[in-house]
């Protein structure tokens, strides 16, 4: 099955809240982190609802919390298929991770073993998610910087089997590739040879920043060139495949991140065709 | 180790508490443990932007890291993380009570600003509700706060670029409100009779009961003539979201 293609997006933040309402902005569609709009009223929602006029809208949330032995927060399920119902999203995502336990929540992406155990764990919640929303989740590779003495598998045949047993698609983040390739020293072709293309929904470009001794996931930067070239080797693996720019941190004027998107419209047709 | 187990001892390292983790894991766990830590710094700021503003870097940061170490999150979003805060700098801070109201001020108008949607009630219908067994239903944004000091002013100097005023100890106690009028989050400081009334309305009591109370406490005569003056001021604000009047309407007081 070859993923529905939906064009070339960007993350919608609010510095530029102001220009998605006023001007007519050249996407195919805007993504939002989900949980801010997961409010009881006022202006996020009151805002989101124009953008959603002009603009299909993919709702990326950070805190199911797919990895919890204990199961999902109903709570946040029935709110985030509130969202959904209202805004009608291309779709839902989330993240291979887990935020807290035992009612502790980090809100950061943890990283999950890559065990037979975590993988029973993910794909139940995956199925409880997928029927709360009545819709197919799309889970995110996320960027790591432990790995677990007790992981069996690696991240891309974890993510292929999840995919395979719980049905839930992929979100493709090129980025996060690159980040944990670079921290854990495996072979980012190599992650993108196994991953099952036919799964993926969304591909995610992002930039990073040099940690102390790791690179880390900041969003706070323009794709590094590296990326780009990741990016073209997904695009030959795949055909059409709905892109997005994450920024999050030192966003600039929404006129750059739309140059920078022209440059992911380009490669990707410039990587197909050469795979043509 | 079961993931469960795992997760235990992870959780238990961001939080400085014993565990193994580092026994399971290869790489740089520090990532995280920062990583906790700045974002819940940064949501800190981003919700008391004036109150760090007015109190400098370092004496917000010590408070901040203080409420982080306190107080660690339970809830799935962010947006209730600020709650106590304002107490966190109460006892950081105990010879500047402004420094507290402002972060109270500062949270009630945060929580004002994605709280549910209410209509205001058209004023037209006043003149059909019996007012015998009326009931007022405030918008649910309402929150009331006493405040001894002049944190309002603060506030709206430094939401305008302005050079604050010093911090004053007001004359009395006074209070203030704070509610969502459409998309714009809203404060006013109020008298003692408004706060009064608020407080009874806040309470459950329907507006007879209010009629009654004011009435006992400041004369037939005032009493009626505040009532009339503070609900043209509500009428006026968008604070009040209906007004029924079937007695099934009717709460227990609970001031």
């Amino acid at each position: 099955m070859n993923a529905p293609f939906s064009g070339f997006g960007l993350g919608l933040r609010p510095v530029h809240f102001q220009d998605f309402l006023t001007r007519t902005v050249p996407v195919d569609f805007v993504e939002v982190i989900s949980e801010n709009f997961m409010v009881e009223g006022g202006r996020p929602l009151h805002v989101l609802d124009q953008v959603r006029e002009r603009h299909p809208v993919i709702l990326h949330g950070v805190s199911m919390s797919i990895g919890n032995p204990a199961g999902l927060d109903r709570d946040y399920l029935a709110r985030l298929r509130r969202l959904a119902d209202r805004i009608d999203p291309l779709w839902v995502s989330d993240h291979l991770c887990w935020t807290g336990t035992g009612g502790f929540n980090s809100h950061d992406l943890l990283p999950l073993p890559y065990t037979e155990e975590a993988l029973a764990v993910v794909c139940a919640n995956v199925a409880q998610a997928q029927e709360a929303l009545g819709r197919t989740l799309l889970i995110e590779n996320p960027s790591t910087y432990v790995t677990f003495n007790a992981s069996e598998m690696s991240e891309w045949d974890f993510l292929a089997e999840l995919s395979r047993r719980s049905g839930c698609e992929l979100l493709l983040d090129v980025n996060n590739i690159f980040v944990s390739a670079s921290n854990h020293g495996f072979d980012a072709r190599a992650y993108l040879d196994a991953v099952p293309f036919e799964r993926v929904r969304q591909i995610h470009l992002a930039g990073h920043s040099q940690g102390k001794t790791l690179l880390i996931d900041t969003h706070d930067h323009p794709v590094p060139d590296p990326v780009w070239a990741l990016y073209d080797e997904a695009c030959r693996r795949v055909g059409p495949v709905a892109t997005m720019i994450e920024r999050d941190d030192d966003i600039p004027p929404l006129d750059e991140l739309l140059s920078e998107l022209d440059i992911a419209r380009s490669r990707s047709a410039q990587a197909r065709s050469e795979a043509a | 180790m079961t993931l469960a187990r795992l997760q235990q001892d992870f959780c238990a390292y961001l939080l400085d508490r014993p565990n193994r983790i580092e026994t399971e894991v290869a790489g740089d766990l520090e990532v995280y443990h920062h990583a906790y830590r700045a974002q819940l710094l940064n949501c800190l700021r981003d919700t008391f932007e004036k109150s760090w503003s007015w109190l400098g870097d370092e004496a917000f940061e010590a408070a901040a890291r203080a409420h982080i170490e306190a107080h660690p999150p339970h809830a799935w979003t962010l947006n209730v993380y600020g709650e106590g805060f304002d107490r966190t700098l109460a006892e950081h801070h105990p010879e500047d009570p402004e420094i507290a109201e402002l972060a109270w001020l500062e949270w009630a108008l945060r929580r004002a600003f994605d709280g549910p949607d209410a209509d205001s009630v058209d004023p037209a219908v006043l003149a059909t509700i019996d007012w015998e067994n009326a009931v007022l239903h405030l918008v649910p944004t309402v929150r009331l706060g006493s405040v001894i000091t002049n944190c309002a002013a603060l506030w709206s100097a430094l939401a305008e670029d302005e050079t604050p005023p010093p911090a004053q100890r007001l004359p009395g106690p006074a209070a203030i409100r704070v509610w969502r009028k459409g998309l714009s989050a809203k404060y006013r400081s109020i008298d003692a009779v408004e706060e009064r009334a608020l407080r009874l309305v806040l309470g459950g009591a329907d507006f007879a009961q209010l009629c009654a109370v004011l009435a006992a406490e400041l004369g037939d005569e005032r009493g009626t003539a505040e009532i009339g003056r503070i609900l043209g001021i509500w009428l006026q604000d968008g604070l009040i979201a209906a007004i029924s009047d079937h007695p099934s309407d009717r709460l227990p007081i609970s001031d």
